[in-house]
């Protein structure tokens, strides 16, 4: 690794290869799932060989997606719960969205909009593999009565559409607070973006060396 | 199946844009299927067969003369027996040809994610187009009365076409040829609402006082119709549904949803590009840290 002296570890190995992959398969996903949505992107069923493997493909790569999030969610899970403390830093969340760094109350590991994003997450992931369940032909729709598979199909569209809202918003996110992305490819920050975005978490982690 | 000429297109699945509209002075065909007249010799299922060259699969009985007993990505038309006692002492053996319905607000085509997949010709049959069929099963989803059947060996869906090869050059479908009865009438859906209604002022004569043409408003009539005996009561025939309709949940997620989802993504990526344009980027910049490290109060 060629990090500088004097960074601090965010994210481990383990977490990074599951963001990436859950990342990947999101993007394949995603990309045959607007397929399907709407007749002006049917032509991105190309880039998968054409609808029918489109069609084969896609249940696969989103539950892949999912199994990715289970792996780097269920190790970061006990960080996003939230607390006192959050509910203060969202009344601020004007200020943080414009820019202005001081009387922001402090942020942990997490700030209060990326725990709002982990749960949300979770939501869109859990509905989009239940009710994609439901109507998968040809493996398991036939064993569900019809209104259910409407209405498994109409949900599967809407937390579809909810999780690329999100993820829309975390890729901004990633990109506007500058040194978030080297975090989740080489997995350390200076100490300098930690104290600014996440003091309660850098006291946390360097507090013990003084 | 195939297709007639492109210029005979009404409409089209998964298609945003008019289909051609040159041709319109074509008429609307029907079926008409008399049910009072109907002997349930099956002479239909074998000529459906026998053209479309289909074999199905031998089955198992469930204690009908249903066979076979669903439709399948075989059988484009089955028989359905039931056994109805509507009062008591009096049995009734209703018996009903069942099939796609062909409606002129066809589910399958609102629902299929597949450009061309579905298409309705301007004459109102609807018929799939095998080669664009993609197998995802959304039109067994749209469909108000269960009809087309995904193939477990080519993942195609499959239903009665209407004869439409035969339609096209100006025959009458298989079935309609071979009904020994004549219970299977053919012509424009005017002349078979006519004729419809000279059967039911028959069976009227007859005592059956609730007799009736099924054609439901609800997908906007069909061109394919039955004359019940029992009108009022369809879901004796089968589970025929009394007023069928396509299922709100798949008109939402083919209608307003769709351009508010899209508008939706893109109005987020669109303001997220804006903000960074205003704020600039959250730069936490070079060098140590602004402020002296305090020890936690832990420690």
């Amino acid at each position: 690794m060629h990090a500088p002296a004097d960074v601090i570890e965010r994210y481990a190995y383990g977490e990074r290869a599951s963001h990436w992959l859950l990342a990947i398969c999101f993007f394949l996903a995603a990309l045959s799932g607007l397929a399907f949505f709407h007749p002006s992107m049917f032509w991105m069923t190309h880039l998968f060989g054409g609808g029918p493997w489109s069609r084969i493909l896609h249940p696969f790569l989103g539950l892949a997606m999912a199994v990715f999030f289970l792996a780097l969610g269920w190790r970061v899970a006990r960080h996003n719960v939230m607390n006192a403390n959050d509910r203060a830093w969202l009344a601020h969340a004007g200020d943080v969205m414009a820019g202005h760094e001081e009387g922001i109350p402090p942020a942990g590991r997490y700030n209060a909009g990326q725990k709002l994003l982990f749960w949300f997450l979770t939501l869109c992931m859990v509905g989009l593999v239940v009710t994609g369940f439901v109507f998968w032909r040809p493996y398991f729709a036939d064993t569900f009565p019809i209104w259910l598979v409407r209405l498994a199909t109409l949900l599967h569209a809407i937390a579809a559409t909810g999780l690329i809202l999100l993820v829309i918003g975390h890729i901004y996110m990633s990109i506007w607070t500058t040194g978030s992305i080297r975090a989740m490819t080489q997995g350390w920050v200076t100490r300098r973006w930690a104290q600014l975005h996440h003091p309660g978490w850098y006291r946390e982690v360097t507090g013990a060396r003084e | 199946m195939s297709s007639l000429q492109s210029l005979d297109i009404a409409r089209r699945s998964a298609t945003t844009t008019p289909s051609p509209q040159a041709r319109r002075a074509e008429r609307e065909i029907a079926k008409l299927i008399d049910v009072s007249s109907c002997i349930g010799c099956k002479a239909c299922q074998v000529a459906c067969m026998q053209w479309n060259d289909l074999r199905d699969d031998v089955g198992s009985t469930h204690g009908t003369y249903d066979n076979p007993r669903d439709l399948t990505p075989q059988s484009w038309t089955v028989m359905r027996f039931s056994e109805v006692e509507r009062e008591p002492g009096q049995l009734e053996w209703l018996i009903r040809k069942d099939g796609c319905m062909h409606c002129a607000d066809p589910g399958c085509l609102k629902a299929c994610p597949s450009p061309g997949a579905i298409v309705q010709y301007t004459n109102g049959i609807v018929d799939f187009i095998s080669e664009h069929c993609i197998g995802c099963g959304s039109c067994v989803t749209g469909c108000p009365f269960d009809v087309p059947r995904i193939s477990q060996k080519d993942n195609k869906a499959y239903k009665c076409t209407l004869c439409s090869d035969r339609v096209g050059v100006g025959l009458e479908p298989a079935c309609a040829k071979a009904c020994p009865t004549g219970a299977i009438h053919f012509g424009t859906k005017e002349d078979m609402l006519d004729y419809g209604e000279e059967r039911v002022a028959d069976l009227k004569e007859r005592g059956f006082e609730k007799a009736g043409v099924y054609d439901p408003q609800g997908v906007g009539g069909t061109h394919v119709m039955y004359v019940l005996q029992h009108a009022d009561q369809s879901q004796l025939y089968a589970g025929l549904p009394a007023d069928p309709h396509i299922s709100p949940m798949v008109g939402f997620w083919k209608g307003a949803f769709k351009p508010l989802a899209l508008a939706a993504m893109g109005l987020t990526a669109l303001a997220s590009l804006l903000h960074y344009v205003k704020v600039g980027p959250k730069d936490s910049g070079d060098g140590p840290p602004p402020e002296p490290l305090r020890p936690s109060r832990s420690s």
